[in-house]
C-alpha cells in the first residue's frame, strides 16, 4: 500500500476529485503556490491564490457553490475562521433552509488546527464545537491519512457546507493510504480497536492517544475499545451507544477546550439513551478552559495524554 | 415564472413604481392593523429599484438585501407569493421559511438574498466566477446600501472583483439611512462611488429618484460589464421617506430634510413628467393606479388564503 502523509493526502482526494468534475475549483491564501501541481494539472482558473481576506474567501466559495461549482477552500488556521464566520455560518449554513430549499451549498472549508508547532493560540484553537453547534454545516476531523484522503473526496462530493479540520500534530505523519478510488461516507465512525470493558471515544490526534492507553490497560488486563468519530456532524451516534452499552464505560477524549465541547454532547447522549447500561460515570477529557500556549510543554499539557487517559479508564474500570 | 422582460415604455416604469408602494402600502397597513409582520419598506426609493431592474437581461442573476420589495417586483415577482412569503405561508417563494427578510426567487434570477448587512457583497464575487466558469451569459448585480458599504466585505468584495475580473454590476442604493444613523455620521466620504474608483472600478453617481435618468445610466453601466466583463459601481442617490422597519415613528429625522425629499417623491415626479410631455392622460394614470389597486387586492386575498407551512418543514431544507 502507497504510504502518504496527512498533508499529500488532502493533494491526492483534491487532485482525484478535480479529475473526476470539473466543476471542483479550490482557491485560498497560497494554495497555487504551495500545491502548484494543482495548477500545473488544471491550470490557473481552477487552482487560485487569494488575497488575504478571509471573509471574501468563503463569500465567494458560498456565492459559486450555490451557482454549480465545487469550491475547496484552504483558510490555512482555525481561529482565522472567524473572520469567515458570517460567511459559513450565516450564508452557507442557513440560506438553503431560508430560501426554501432553492439552493445547495457544495463546499469545503481546510482549516488546520491543535498543537504540534507551538503557533500558539490564535493558530491553535479548535473551534470544532462552534460549527457542530450550527445548522446546515457537517463538520470532519480525521485522523489518518487514508481516512483524510477518503473523507475529503467524500465532501467533496456532498451537497453541504463541509468544516475539515487537519490536525496540525499529524500532519507529516506517514500512514498508508490504499490505492484508487476510496470513499468513506460522513457519519461513520471507527472502532480502531474493540475491548469489553472501556470504551475511549475521540477524533483527531488524540484517537492516538487513546490507542497508547489501550495498549498500556490492555497490559494491565484491562480491554479498552477506542472509537474514532472521524465525523462530528453528522455524528455516528450508534456506534457510540453499541460501544457504551456492551462496555458500560465510557471516556470521551479530545484536545478541545471540555467546556460546550463535543465531549459534553455524546455524554449527553450516552446518559440520555445508556444510562441504565453505565456501570460508572462518564469521564470527559479535554483541554482547558485557557487559550493555548506557544510554550512546549504548555502546549503539550493543553492536550489529554496517554497517560492521563490510561489512568481515566483504569479508575473507572475499579468501580 | 421567468423574469419579466424590461419595459419598453415609459408608462410601465411608472406602472412598477406604483405597484411596489401599493404592495408596500399594504403591508404598512396590514402590520398597523395586526394582520402581518413589519418589513423594512424601499417607499421613496422605488425609482432607483426600477431604473436598475429594467437595465438587465433574462439571464442576469440579482443578490439583494433586507429592502428588496422594489427589485423583486420589477423583476416580475408574483405580489401575492411575496406577500405569502412575508406573512409566512406555504405558498410564498421560500415556503414561508424566509418572511421578508431574505426573500430569494431562483425562477426570477433573484439568488442568495441575504439580510446580513453586506453578505450580498461577500456572495457576489462567487455567483459571478461560478457565470463566467461556468460559460454563462448573464451579468451580476448586487444591490446593498450606504451601510453595507460601510462593511469590510464592500472593500473586500470590490477588490477581488478587480482582481479577478468578475462581471459585476455593484448598485449602492445611498437612501441615507443605515437604520438608525444618518450616512453622514458613519460614511468618511459623500459617496460610495469614491471608495469604488479606489479598486479602478469605473463608478458613476446618479438621481436615484429619477426613474428615467437611472434606467439610462443603469443601461450604460451593464453595458460596460457585459462588454468589458470587469465590474462597475453605480450609486443611485435617493431617500429612505418611510422608517427603517415598520412601525418607525421617524422621531430621529431631520423634518426639512425629510420634506426636501418628499417633494421629489419618484412616483409624483415621473408621473408629472408623463402628463406634461403628453405620455399619460389623466384617464390613463387613473386607469394605472386601479389596475394596481386591484392586483394587490388579489395578491392580499390570495396570501391570505395560503396555508402556514406543515408542521414537517421545521427542519426539511436545512440540508440537502
Ligand atoms: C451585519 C448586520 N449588522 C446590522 C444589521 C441590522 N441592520 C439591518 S438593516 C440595517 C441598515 C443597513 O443600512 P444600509 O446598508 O444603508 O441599507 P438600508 O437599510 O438603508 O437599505 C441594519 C443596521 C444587520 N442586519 N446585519
Ligand atoms: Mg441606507
Amino acid at each position: 500500500m502507497p504510504t502518504l502523509t496527512l498533508y499529500d493526502a488532502v493533494g491526492a482526494a483534491l487532485t482525484e476529485e478535480m479529475r473526476r468534475d470539473h466543476n471542483v475549483i479550490a482557491f485560498g491564501e497560497g494554495i497555487a503556490t504551495k500545491r502548484h501541481e494543482l495548477v500545473d494539472e488544471f491550470g490557473a482558473l481552477r487552482v487560485r491564490n487569494t488575497p488575504l481576506a478571509e471573509g471574501i474567501i468563503a463569500g465567494t466559495a458560498v456565492g459559486a457553490a450555490a451557482m454549480g461549482l465545487r469550491p475547496v477552500v484552504d483558510l490555512l488556521f482555525a481561529p482565522f475562521l472567524c473572520y469567515a464566520m458570517d460567511e459559513l455560518v450565516n450564508s452557507a449554513g442557513k440560506l438553503r433552509y431560508l430560501s426554501g430549499g432553492q439552493f445547495s451549498f457544495p463546499l469545503v472549508t481546510l482549516a488546520m488546527t491543535g498543537a504540534g508547532w507551538g503557533v500558539g493560540a490564535q493558530h491553535n484553537h479548535n473551534v470544532e464545537a462552534w460549527f457542530v453547534h450550527s445548522p446546515g454545516l457537517k463538520v470532519v476531523m480525521p485522523s489518518t491519512p487514508a481516512d483524510t484522503k477518503a473523507l475529503l473526496k467524500t465532501a467533496i462530493r456532498d451537497d453541504n457546507p463541509v468544516l475539515f479540520f487537519l490536525d496540525i500534530g499529524l500532519l507529516y505523519q506517514p500512514g498508508e493510504v490504499p490505492a484508487g478510488e476510496h470513499l468513506l461516507a460522513l457519519g461513520q465512525a471507527a472502532i480502531v480497536r474493540e475491548g469489553r470493558d472501556v470504551t475511549l471515544v475521540s477524533y483527531g490526534k488524540t484517537v492516538h492517544h487513546c490507542q497508547q492507553a489501550a495498549d498500556q490497560l490492555a497490559s494491565q488486563g484491562i480491554a479498552a475499545e477506542v472509537i474514532d468519530l472521524r465525523s462530528l456532524k453528522p455524528l455516528d451516534e450508534a456506534t457510540i451507544l453499541g460501544s457504551v452499552r456492551k462496555t458500560g464505560r465510557l471516556v470521551v477524549v479530545h484536545e478541545a477546550n471540555r467546556l460546550c465541547g463535543i465531549g459534553a454532547e455524546i455524554a449527553a447522549l450516552v446518559a440520555e439513551h445508556a444510562f441504565a447500561d453505565l456501570k460508572a460515570p462518564i469521564v470527559r477529557q479535554g483541554g482547558p478552559d485557557a487559550p493555548v500556549a506557544a510554550s512546549y510543554p504548555l502546549e503539550q499539557a493543553s492536550v489529554p495524554s496517554a497517560e492521563a487517559i490510561t489512568d481515566a479508564a483504569r479508575r473507572l474500570c475499579s468501580t | 415564472m421567468t423574469p419579466k422582460p424590461p419595459a419598453n415604455n415609459p408608462q410601465q416604469l411608472l406602472e412598477q413604481m406604483l405597484l411596489i408602494r401599493a404592495y408596500e402600502e399594504a403591508i404598512v397597513n396590514g402590520s398597523a392593523a395586526g394582520r402581518m409582520p413589519g418589513t423594512c419598506t424601499s417607499v421613496g426609493q422605488e425609482a432607483a429599484a426600477v431604473g436598475v431592474v429594467n437595465a438587465l437581461a433574462a439571464e442576469d442573476l440579482i443578490l439583494t438585501n433586507h429592502r428588496s420589495a422594489g427589485h423583486l417586483l420589477a423583476r416580475g415577482a408574483d405580489p401575492g407569493r411575496l406577500l405569502a412569503e412575508v406573512m409566512g405561508r406555504r405558498d410564498g417563494y421560500c415556503k414561508g421559511k424566509s418572511g421578508s427578510l431574505h426573500i430569494s426567487a431562483k425562477e426570477l434570477g433573484v439568488v442568495l438574498t441575504s439580510t446580513i448587512v453586506g453578505a450580498e457583497l461577500s456572495m457576489a464575487p462567487g455567483v459571478a466566477l461560478a457565470q463566467s466558469m461556468l460559460g454563462r451569459p448573464g451579468i451580476v448585480v448586487c444591490f446593498f446600501g450606504d451601510g453595507a458599504a460601510c462593511e469590510g466585505s464592500f472593500h473586500e468584495s470590490l477588490n477581488l472583483a478587480a482582481l479577478w475580473n468578475l462581471p459585476i454590476l455593484y448598485v449602492c442604493e445611498n437612501n441615507h439611512w443605515q437604520a438608525f444613523v444618518h450616512r453622514r455620521e458613519a460614511m468618511s466620504r459623500e459617496h460610495v462611488a469614491e471608495w469604488a474608483t479606489g479598486y479602478g472600478i469605473p463608478a458613476r453617481t446618479v438621481d436615484g429618484n429619477d426613474v428615467f435618468a437611472v434606467l439610462e445610466a443603469a443601461q450604460a453601466a451593464a453595458a460596460q460589464v457585459r462588454e468589458s466583463g470587469r465590474p462597475c459601481l453605480l450609486e443611485t442617490t435617493t431617500y429612505r421617506t418611510r422608517g427603517h422597519l415598520e412601525p418607525d415613528d421617524q422621531g430621529y429625522v431631520d423634518k426639512a430634510e425629510l420634506a426636501n425629499w418628499l417633494a421629489r417623491d419618484p412616483i409624483t415626479t415621473s408621473r408629472a413628467r408623463l402628463l406634461a410631455d403628453g405620455l399619460l392622460s389623466q384617464a390613463q394614470a387613473a386607469a394605472m393606479a386601479d389596475e394596481v389597486a386591484s392586483r394587490i387586492a388579489v395578491a392580499q386575498a390570495f396570501a391570505e388564503a395560503s396555508p402556514f407551512p406543515a408542521a414537517d418543514e421545521l427542519t426539511r431544507d436545512a440540508y440537502a
